[in-house]
């Protein structure tokens, strides 16, 4: 019964958005009854309206009370200052995650884009390409959380003497070697997570980068062949440049995904040992410790390094139109 | 998986072995090479094929296999873990079932129905968060692209420039004040969840469905205009039906985005009642950190509905990748 009610209350939710849309169609309808010059018009910011509704109570209107919180003081309502935001650029225990985050920001991209593009490559036009990228794409559709544990169960850890039964420890000591905990080894253990997400980025890469190689025109391809460019030459002078438009959306898709992400290192080291980045304080200070204020000052921080990323790509891709 | 999945790009080629053996190799010097240059010839060529070739076949088909274990590996590991006993995988790595296969669900039945864990509740939670959260924004997307695209109300453009570019605005930064706007409304758990994935997915909607619709040929409106169509009909009868692929492909796309999240749940669902898998699965993973029997089966719980949705819907999936650019 507790299941049907469920579903029932799932059901009422359908109900009242379709009603939604009824309601807009029937004013929309009433609007056209009258007939002036002015209806269509009328119409369409009828029919847009509910998004905007939407959009400025839900996105633009909490963002901008997020940016007066982060100004205000650790709880995010004493005065005005940047207490917050000077405590995440010196506070060891926020500048840390900084780091990291940067590091995370620098590798996924770049690693999921080399390992795509060099996939896209080698089974272009191979006969098992379907099968092959769907190997690689699959780690796209299963959750963080899912991946997290896949992964934390390639890099398990049981002390020496003891049967390892994560993979990488079982080679390790299997070559003789002593078993490592990865997680824990500072430094590196920030890169043993930046592995997780490139595993699941790459997927989106190659699927990009694929499409885009099979989009170079054949001519292009023939031209430079009669002069005599092949193999490698033939992908740095004519494949990479044909593909620059995609690369740039890939590395930024991905680098924005990255800034974001919070699931991977939740789930794989809960933040300890010096892994934490800045999306997973921002959920720890807003919703654990109930320092309002700092969490907001840490989700402004993420706003803002996101936003040269995406001018970036606004640019490129002014250009290339 | 079954070796007739479209590629990503929608082409079906994949050739039968003719061995029968499910080798992914690029060897072009085989006895059907003949074959294989016929059909590169009637698909033209590809500069990255061409580059591959030259590369030396041998060792990209190498690279390729290897890059493929390596992204396949991890996911059998723990998928063989998932099928083995407690003892089994205790006293022996995952590897060592391939030669002394003994499987049991057990497992699976603890996770799902076990007092500690009980899954199916979870999962239902999931499907109740998930289906209410891709119809909605469908809905209300659809409408205001077509009112973008094909109607002409003043600053319509203003609008469009100013929906796209909350794509960039992450998530983070609005999340407090709605749980405020939320409490004060006194909205329901699973309405929170539900209302944030819809606003949040609204950007992006709303620009790929108007990409999609504008790129329809005017004559169709004018000509249901002539036959005295209004903008409701010309909505619900002539767009809605060509916009199947675009709904399609996004709704795939906001189907994983949601069943996949951690972060909105965390936040607006996490309670028992009505927490979705991901929260369920991360949390298991804190407090039942060594006891893989549990957390592989838990995991592989939550993965077989996108899983499922990745492999039959693949072709529409990867449509709404490529015609995406960013993601808020």
């Amino acid at each position: 019964m507790k299941i049907m009610d469920k579903f029932g209350d799932m059901l009422m939710a359908i109900v009242v958005f379709a009603l939604v849309v009824v309601l807009i169609v029937a004013l929309a309808w009433l609007v056209g009854q009258i007939r002036t010059r002015a209806s269509g018009k009328v119409q369409g910011f009828i029919y847009i309206l509910p998004v905007l509704i939407m959009l400025l109570g839900g996105l633009v209107y909490p963002a901008i009370l997020t940016i007066r919180q982060a100004f205000g003081g650790p709880t995010g309502d004493e005065g005005f200052g940047v207490e917050n935001f000077v405590a995440v650029f010196t506070r060891p225990e926020l500048l840390r995650p900084l780091i990291n985050t940067a590091i995370w920001v620098v590798c996924v991209p770049v690693f999921a884009t080399i390992v795509g593009l060099a996939y896209a490559v080698l089974v272009d036009r191979s006969r098992f390409e379907a099968f092959a990228k769907a190997l690689i794409f699959l780690p796209m559709a299963i959750s963080m959380v899912g991946a997290s544990i896949i992964w934390k169960f390639m890099y398990d850890f049981r002390a020496a003497g003891e049967t390892q039964v994560g993979l990488f420890n079982a080679i390790l000591t299997g070559i003789g070697f002593q078993p490592v905990d990865f997680m824990q080894i500072r430094w590196w253990n920030t890169f043993f997570l930046i592995v997780v997400m490139v595993w699941i980025q790459a997927g989106f890469a190659m699927t990009v980068l694929s499409a885009a190689i099979k989009g170079i025109p054949d001519e292009i391809i023939e031209a430079a062949k009669i002069d005599g460019t092949t193999g490698w030459k033939l992908f740095r002078f004519i494949t990479l440049p044909s593909i620059r438009g995609s690369l740039v959306v890939v590395l930024t898709t991905v680098g924005i995904a990255t800034l974001k992400v919070f699931d991977v290192v939740r789930t794989m080291t809960g933040g300890q040992f010096d892994t934490s980045v800045l999306a997973l304080e921002f959920y720890n200070y807003s919703f654990r410790y109930s320092q309002y204020g700092t969490g907001a000052a840490l989700a402004v921080v993420l706003f803002i390094l996101v936003l040269p990323i995406v001018i970036y790509n606004v640019v490129q891709m002014r250009k290339d139109a | 998986m079954s070796s007739n999945v479209p590629d990503a790009v929608g082409h079906e080629n994949i050739v039968p072995d003719p061995d029968g053996h499910e080798n992914t190799q690029l060897d072009t010097t085989g006895p059907e090479s003949t074959v294989h240059e016929a059909k590169l010839k009637r698909r033209g060529h590809s500069a990255a094929g061409n580059a591959a070739r030259a590369i030396s076949s041998p060792w990209a088909s190498v690279a390729a296999v290897i890059l493929a274990i390596m992204w396949t590996t991890p996911t059998l590991g723990l998928f063989i873990t998932s099928f083995r006993t407690q003892e089994d995988i205790q006293n022996s790595g995952w590897w060592t079932a391939i030669l002394r296969p003994w499987f049991t669900v057990k497992n699976y039945e603890a996770a799902l129905f076990g007092g500690s864990t009980s899954l199916i509740d979870y999962f239902v939670n999931s499907l109740v968060i998930t289906i209410p959260a891709v119809i909605i924004p469908l809905m209300l997307a659809a409408l205001a692209a077509y009112a973008i695209a094909w109607t002409k109300f003043p600053g319509r453009n203003w609008i469009f420039v100013g929906i796209f570019a909350l794509q960039i605005v992450p998530l983070q930064v609005a999340l407090i004040p709605l749980q405020q706007i939320y409490n004060a409304l006194q909205l329901p758990s699973f309405w929170q969840v539900w209302l944030s994935h819809s606003i949040f997915a609204l950007p992006l909607a709303v620009f790929l469905l108007h990409n999609f619709m504008k790129d329809l040929p005017a004559e169709l409106m004018e000509a249901a205009r002539v036959d005295g169509a209004g903008h409701n009909a010309i909505f619900f009868r002539v767009i809605l039906p060509l916009m199947k692929p675009a709904l399609a492909s996004f709704g795939i796309f906001q189907f994983l985005w949601v069943w996949n999240d951690l972060l909105v749940a965390l936040i607006f669902a996490p309670a028992r009642a009505n927490a979705p898998l991901t929260v369920r699965v991360a949390e298991m993973s804190g407090t039942m950190g060594g006891q893989w029997y549990m957390l592989s089966a838990g995991a592989f719980i939550s993965m077989i509905v996108p899983v499922a949705v990745f492999l039959f819907l693949q072709k529409y999936f990867v449509r709404g990748l490529l015609s995406g650019g960013l993601k808020g």
